[in-house]
């Protein structure tokens, strides 16, 4: 008979445990969460061995929220509260969209004043695209939950990499309203990166291009001994597979000289023209037939040559960004090792030969483009959720892929931090007051290339407060952006002269405040109630728990970096942590955390210098050793 | 170790202009393979705010060091010259000449949209400005601060003029 192990008491019994983690890629069409098990990244398919989730979401008259395929088979039948596609929608306002005419939805007014984000008006109420993108989220944690059978450390979920702040957090937003713990937002391409370098053991210089449903990136990465560095990104946040189909879309309103469509009837043919084109992918022509509520009957064939002729300025459109992402990257398409295909709309015949003309060289299709971005951030998350193996000494170094200012006098544009900054990066900037006395400023941040506010995107106002009244001209406000490794920007604000901080109000031009997110939150809760309440408390606990186990594995390392009054006061908050983490009050924990996190802030600090030194001893010794 | 010294003693190399390129870039690849957030995410939060902190720093820092002409200022700066470019304009009348009919070229090409010409411009510029670089190197290791900052104006100047070449070609290409 075996014998049991049991653990010394105080100890967990598995010290390395395995933490579960996962990758998700939020896609404009089809979603996927991927894990990494046995040191493999795996795509988790649903009971039926779907990889796939349709992003589309259904909010029925009859209450119920159908996601995915259930979802799909809908499209025609209920448009306005079927939403496909809601990931144009993150962090945008309704001036920003395209073909909104042909869209059946029912948008929702905002009193905002640049517009905010866009709403849609369902059976079900107001929906935030935050909220849609949420169920979606909701839908592939069940999913992963249920195949790991488990409580999950964090998500790494992806986002295009031309993705904008508002965008960014638009999706962070999402994920926190379903309940997950985001280990990183990751840019797709460098997703496609990790997966594809790690399989080839890849060197040189790469371009990612990524043509994904309505999103388009292009990535140049240098990758040296497991470095994944981003050289530059350019793309376009609004063109993907679904402009292909709209154009379809319109040809065959065209041919067919139909008369104004009701919502069902341009679902239906919407669908029609998205089959046509991914059957054009291995054939010469394509049939489109339909039957419209109107009795009229569709019968057309799209041959490759017409479809090619009618989609060639997309494909061309592809080419600026790549261009341009080169050219700050300096370096001349001959200087690229490899071009690796993402995205389901790559398989287009048009794409491929467009890229391979454009980069001299036959792109890389080896891995599926549909999964390979959900394996690179299953990777990633495996790492960041503290399972590291041998050979994951990886690192990646990515970038912001457009420039953050601040608007000066004029209406002009003062950049602060330069597109295709490696993050995290910071910057600070100083301003003066303009009056006596003044004791208030007003920023405009916005982001893009643009020399005019006008022509750049808003991300948000802040009003700084509390400035001390001072002679005009005297006061120094040092104003100072911090963009993390998400890509997400912070801004802060402190008075130079007196050290005061200055209190700041954000309002975000096309994303949800914190407050709105809290109601959102709560409303979550108050729904489920007390099983919402259970989860909530479930995952603080998790978290302190987390918490504790990294102070204790940092003392074990580290415990000589302190003193022993410095030692006494970090066992005084753990001991407080653990005594609070067994019981159910949420805030009594939260605060035990806050403690430790800020008793151990000095010792994070020594520890890191201790890093750091080690890292050039290293080097040096190395390097000694080579002479 | 100290996170606010300078941008050569954090990457412990040499305070001087000239520089191995290869081995700042794997001194900075180390280092960010060090502090890196990704490397932290799993930590408590207050080593992943270290880890940002670090980590924007070895960024920053290795900018600095990276393109020459920051270097440059960076390393006047730390001597404590002030290389006054806001209020300095002044420049040798030779080399103002040679800009304004680069300018003119320039102005030329894009009116006409002209992208050979461009390109040529662009070479030409670039021909130049590394001319310009072996200059400054001279005039800093040789302990010559004032006609190296003569020279960090020049080419913030011609670099100024390189990106305006940059711009008017992606607007051509687009």
């Amino acid at each position: 008979m075996a014998l049991l192990q049991i653990s010394e008491p105080g100890q967990s019994a598995a010290p390395h445990e395995h933490r579960l983690a996962i990758g998700i890629d939020l896609g404009t069409t089809n979603s996927l969460v991927a894990t990494v098990r046995s040191g493999m990244a795996v795509v988790l398919n649903d009971e039926l061995g779907r990889p796939l989730l349709p992003s589309v979401v259904r909010y029925a008259s009859d209450g119920k929220i159908e996601v995915g395929y259930a979802a799909q088979t809908q499209l025609a039948a209920d448009p306005r509260n079927t939403i496909v596609s809601v990931k144009r929608f993150m962090g945008r306002g309704l001036k920003d969209l395209e073909h909104v005419d042909s869209m059946p939805y029912d948008f929702a007014v905002n009193g905002n004043e640049a517009g905010g984000m866009v709403k849609l008006r369902t059976a079900q109420g107001i929906k935030s695209p935050v909220e849609v993108s949420a169920d979606i989220l909701r839908g592939l944690r069940a999913r992963a939950e249920l195949a790991l059978g488990g409580q999950l450390t964090g998500a790494v979920i992806t986002v295009p990499a031309y993705f904008d702040d508002a965008q960014r957090q638009a999706t962070k937003d999402a994920a926190r309203l379903a309940g997950l713990n985001v280990l990183r937002l990751l840019n797709e391409p460098t997703a496609a990166a990790i997966a594809y370098g790690l399989d080839n053991a890849a060197e040189g210089i790469y371009a990612v291009y990524d043509l994904g449903g309505g999103t388009f990136d292009i990535s140049i990465l240098k990758l040296t001994k497991g470095v994944f560095q981003v050289l530059a990104t350019g793309g376009d946040s609004a063109l993907g597979g679904d402009d292909f189909d709209h154009r379809v879309f319109c040809w065959i309103l065209e041919q067919a000289r139909l008369k104004p469509l009701s919502h069902e009837d341009a679902r239906l043919l919407q669908v029609r023209a998205r089959e046509a084109k991914e059957y054009l992918t291995a054939h010469g022509e394509a049939p489109i037939a339909a039957r419209l509520s109107t009795g009229e009957f569709v019968d057309l064939r799209l041959t490759t040559g017409i479809f090619n002729e009618i989609t060639h300025t997309l494909v061309r459109k592809t080419l600026g960004p790549t261009r341009k992402a080169l050219r700050d990257a300096r370096l001349s398409p001959d200087e690229i090792t490899g071009v690796v295909m993402v995205g389901g709309a790559t398989r287009m015949p048009a794409i491929q030969k467009a890229v391979e003309d454009f980069f001299g060289c036959e792109p890389l299709n080896n891995l599926d483009p549909d999964k390979v971005v959900a394996l690179g951030a299953a990777t990633q998350a495996n790492l960041l959720a503290g399972n590291r193996a041998a050979g994951d000494d990886w690192l990646l170094l990515d970038v912001i892929p457009l420039s953050l200012g601040l608007e000066t006098m004029g209406g002009l544009v003062e950049k602060l931090i330069p597109r295709n900054s490696t993050i995290p990066v910071a910057r600070a900037q100083d301003f003066t007051t303009f009056k006596d006395g003044q004791t208030a400023m007003a920023l405009h941040v916005v982001q893009g290339e643009r020399e005019l506010v006008s022509d750049c995107r808003s991300l948000a106002r802040f009003e700084l407060r509390g400035i001390p009244p001072m002679v005009a001209g005297a006061a120094r406000i040092r104003v100072a952006f911090q963009v993390d490794a998400d890509g997400l920007l912070a801004v802060s604000a402190r008075e130079q002269t007196t050290g005061h901080e200055a209190h700041i109000e954000v309002k975000p031009s096309y994303g949800l405040s914190d407050d709105e997110i809290a109601a959102m939150l709560k409303a979550g809760y108050t729904h489920a109630s007390d099983d919402a309440f259970r989860r909530a408390l479930r995952e603080v606990q998790v978290e302190a728990q987390r918490l504790v186990e990294a102070v204790q594995s940092a003392l074990r390392e580290d415990a000589h970096l302190l003193s022993m009054l410095e030692r006494a006061h970090i066992d005084n908050c753990l001991a407080r942590l653990q005594s609070v983490l067994v019981g159910d009050d949420r805030r009594a924990i939260e605060a035990a955390m806050d403690a430790l996190s800020k008793g151990t802030a000095e010792f994070a600090a020594r520890r890191m210098n201790q890093s750091v030194r080690r890292a050039l001893a290293g080097k040096r010794i190395e390097e000694m050793d080579r002479l | 170790m100290d996170f606010n010294q300078d941008c050569f003693a954090l990457f412990g190399l040499p305070r001087r202009q000239e520089l191995d390129t290869l081995r700042l870039e794997a001194l900075y690849r180390d280092l960010q393979a060090r502090v890196h957030p990704d490397k932290h995410a799993h930590l408590s939060p207050a080593e992943q705010r270290q880890a940002m902190q670090w980590a924007t720093r070895v960024n920053e820092a290795y900018l600095t060091l990276k393109d020459p002409l920051r270097r440059a200022r960076y390393l006047l700066e730390l001597a404590g010259h002030d290389v006054r470019l806001e209020t300095n304009t002044a420049m040798p009348a030779a080399f103002l000449m040679a800009q304004m009919e680069l300018r003119e070229a320039v102005a030329a090409a894009k009116a006409g949209r002209d992208i050979d010409a461009l390109d040529a411009l662009q070479r030409r510029l670039e021909k130049e400005i590394r001319a310009e670089h072996a200059s400054l190197q001279a005039a800093l290791e040789g302990g010559d601060p004032a006609r190296a900052g003569e020279l960090v104006r020049q080419l913030m100047f011609q670099e100024k003029l390189l990106h305006e070449i940059g711009d008017a070609l992606e607007v051509l290409e687009t």
